[in-house]
């Protein structure tokens, strides 16, 4: 019993301070997920905002985004090109959307929504794969100007590398969020935005078209959905089983608040840091492979103390 | 004119509490059942009774059981495969360590096993609410998901990882395994599951089902009628992980007869909260004619093209299933939102008043 809690409570805590390069390094490569995942978030939470609905084909976006950048380059397409029709398609899908699916299911209670947009992931699996084939595909990542190799730091005591595209992503992440920050407080339409956001029928009686607000709203979560699955897609490959992590980006939802781009970014990074210290360090206890669920119970635990996530609005409950 | 109910007088408070309070419903389900019980058996063919009716009733069951939680309480689960693994991996795990007893005993005992489980991941429901609950439910997926996998004595450390039905007997004739024909595993399934609909909906029809109802439609007001609303929410967990498990040792027992962990996915837990919500929220007719929809759509989609002559690969046929199921849950929920057991309620309406317009 005493060895087990010595294993829990005190063991993982030598390791680190043992050898604090390895540290430094899960560290890194917690952020630069953590910053992915909070991408994943952003997207989830830029739709939720704007029209209430709880889109759980966010993932399977993001795969389809990439998936016809990376096949339109394949079937020879420049990739700067390939690139800008990805978006055309993203923009295409967005407006098929709101006619489909929001326009006609405006008013329904959320659940429904909510599995409209599963509906839709079926569609766009089926579709993906119709069209581009199942098997992973590699991202272009020289034509598309992201770097390759690591750069190797002796410092901690050790080698802590870092991968030059994890630097990049981590780069392009912070600007969209920053650029996404500055669309919603500065433009007109990201004015238009808030308003839908903070109530539809306020924004209608002030002549925002609801129909045109949810266009842009999918479109923009489209372009951030293409962009995660490129730098997700320069890790890996990118294939369909990259919807996987879209589901982690969920724990991140609830932890972070669904109405909150903060609490996204935040909450993003709380679990990707979370799940690589604890698959690294407290996993090897449990026979591994920990991080399919951990995250979930971080945010359940954050949960339990804030029940609208961290950043998320107040609820207020009236009869 | 075919469906009136004029002239049948309610006497007295038992008529009025009935389920079927109508002549015609009870002659409809006495017909239905004679169908399940003597006619399918008789006439249909081994492809019927195996592959389309063992598995229709047995996610009917799954997602009766989800029903009661989405539909009826209001609390949205994304874990219900996870549950229909804990039913499944109980049943093994009692059937191999007494396997003496009659395995249709464990078969339901291992919905107690899934009820305990369902209200320890039900706890939480009483503070996190909404999308944010549902999101929470998908921790007991992946977790339990997990544990599936990486907890070796669950599937008796065999070296392939998937749980294997051996042959158990009932009354002398062989139930499970290999050796079962799939006339006698449909009627274990059948039999258990009118039973566990017959209970099912005399829950939702008395005071736990109104109490449901109520806290599904606004909780605080429910509370403050004196519904209790721990009691009532993990009693809701508690019933439909009963339900859920029941269904998913069925599945593993009297349909698939073995299973890996991927059986449980969370694509699993998705699919059957679309028979609930294409079937109806909140209706037992529902659950059924949802899980038949999403039961035999694929499968007639995957025979069109043979029929008609089309020569189409086979993972072409995938895609496209999938592209149609996608295609006909958004069509669904476009047309009628309320799910079919509305049409099918809109279609009795019609009945009783034709050949007149209202």
């Amino acid at each position: 019993m005493m060895h087990l809690l010595y294993q829990i409570f005190i063991d993982p805590f030598v390791q680190m301070a043992g050898a604090p390069d390895l540290l430094v390094q899960t560290l890194w490569e917690g952020f630069v997920g953590g910053m992915l995942y909070a991408l994943i978030a952003l997207g989830f939470v830029l739709i939720f905002k704007a029209s209430g609905v709880f889109n759980f084909a966010q993932g399977i976006m993001m795969v389809f985004a990439a998936l016809t950048m990376v096949g339109l380059y394949e079937k020879g397409v420049p990739a700067p090109l390939a690139l800008l029709l990805a978006i055309g398609v993203m923009y295409l899908l967005a407006v098929a959307v709101e006619r489909l699916i929001l326009r006609p299911l405006v008013n329904q209670p959320d659940i429904m929504l909510f599995m409209a947009t599963f509906g839709l992931t079926y569609v766009l699996i089926g579709v993906g794969e119709l069209i581009f084939g199942g098997s992973p595909k590699e991202v272009p990542t020289a034509q598309l100007g992201l770097p390759k190799g690591a750069y190797d730091i002796h410092a901690f005591g050790g080698l802590v590398s870092l991968q030059k595209i994890d630097i990049a992503a981590a780069l392009i992440a912070s600007i969209m969020v920053a650029a996404l920050a500055v669309f919603f407080q500065k433009t007109r339409i990201g004015r238009a935005l808030r308003a839908v956001a903070d109530d539809h029928q306020a924004a209608l009686s002030v002549g925002i078209s609801l129909n045109q607000i949810w266009v842009i709203v999918w479109f923009t979560a489209g372009v951030v959905a293409l962009a995660t699955g490129i730098m997700w897609g320069a890790r890996s490959d990118v294939s369909f089983s990259l919807q996987v992590i879209a589901l982690k980006a969920l724990p991140v939802l609830i932890l972070g608040g669904f109405t909150s781009v903060p609490g996204a970014i935040v909450g993003g990074l709380i679990i990707g840091i979370g799940e690589k210290l604890g698959e690294f360090y407290w996993g090897p206890l449990v026979g591994g492979g920990i991080d399919s669920w951990l995250a979930y119970a971080i945010a359940l635990a954050f949960l339990l103390f804030k029940p609208e996530g961290l950043f998320g609005e107040k609820i207020i409950e009236r009869i | 004119m075919f469906y009136r109910e004029v002239g049948q007088f309610k006497t007295n408070y038992a008529a009025d509490q009935a389920i079927f309070p109508i002549r015609q419903d009870r002659i409809g389900l006495a017909l239905i059942l004679l169908v399940a019980f003597i006619v399918i058996p008789l006439f249909g063919g081994e492809f019927l009774i195996a592959s389309v009716m063992i598995p229709f009733l047995v996610l009917a069951l799954a997602a009766i059981g989800l029903n009661i939680l989405v539909g009826y309480t209001g609390l949205i689960s994304l874990g219900a495969a996870a549950f229909m693994g804990v039913g499944a991996y109980a049943c093994y795990k009692l059937s191999t360590i007494f396997p003496e007893v009659n395995i249709v005993v464990w078969i339901v005992a291992s919905g107690f096993v899934s009820a305990a489980v369902g209200v320890l991941f039900g706890l939480p429901s009483l503070r996190i609410k909404g999308f944010y609950l549902a999101i929470a439910t998908l921790a007991a997926q992946f977790f339990l998901q997990w544990c599936f996998q990486r907890v070796p004595w669950l599937y008796n450390y065999n070296t392939s990882g998937a749980i294997e039905v051996p042959t158990h007997t009932l009354f002398g004739v062989p139930v499970t395994g290999a050796s079962a024909t799939p006339v006698t595993r449909y009627y274990v399934v059948l039999t258990i599951v009118v039973g566990m609909t017959w209970v099912a909906a005399n829950l939702v029809h008395g005071r736990i089902g109104r109490n449901w109802m109520a806290v599904r439609d606004m909780d605080i007001a429910a509370q403050l009628m004196g519904i209790r609303l721990l009691p009532a929410k993990l009693l809701a967990f508690a019933v439909s992980s009963f339900y859920v498990g029941v269904a998913g040792a069925l599945m593993v027992f009297m349909w698939l007869g073995a299973a890996e962990p991927e059986a449980f996915n969370i694509n699993q837990s998705f699919i059957l909260l679309f028979m609930v919500i294409i079937g109806g929220l909140g209706s037992l007719i529902g659950s059924f004619l949802g899980a038949a929809l999403i039961h035999i759509l694929p499968i007639i989609v995957r025979m069109v093209p043979d029929a008609l002559g089309i020569p189409i690969g086979a993972a072409t046929v995938e895609h496209l299933t999938f592209i149609i199921t996608g295609a006909m849950i958004i069509f669904f929920l476009v047309v009628e939102p309320h799910g079919l057991a509305r049409l099918w309620a809109i279609a009795k309406q019609k009945l009783r008043v034709w050949p007149f317009p209202y």
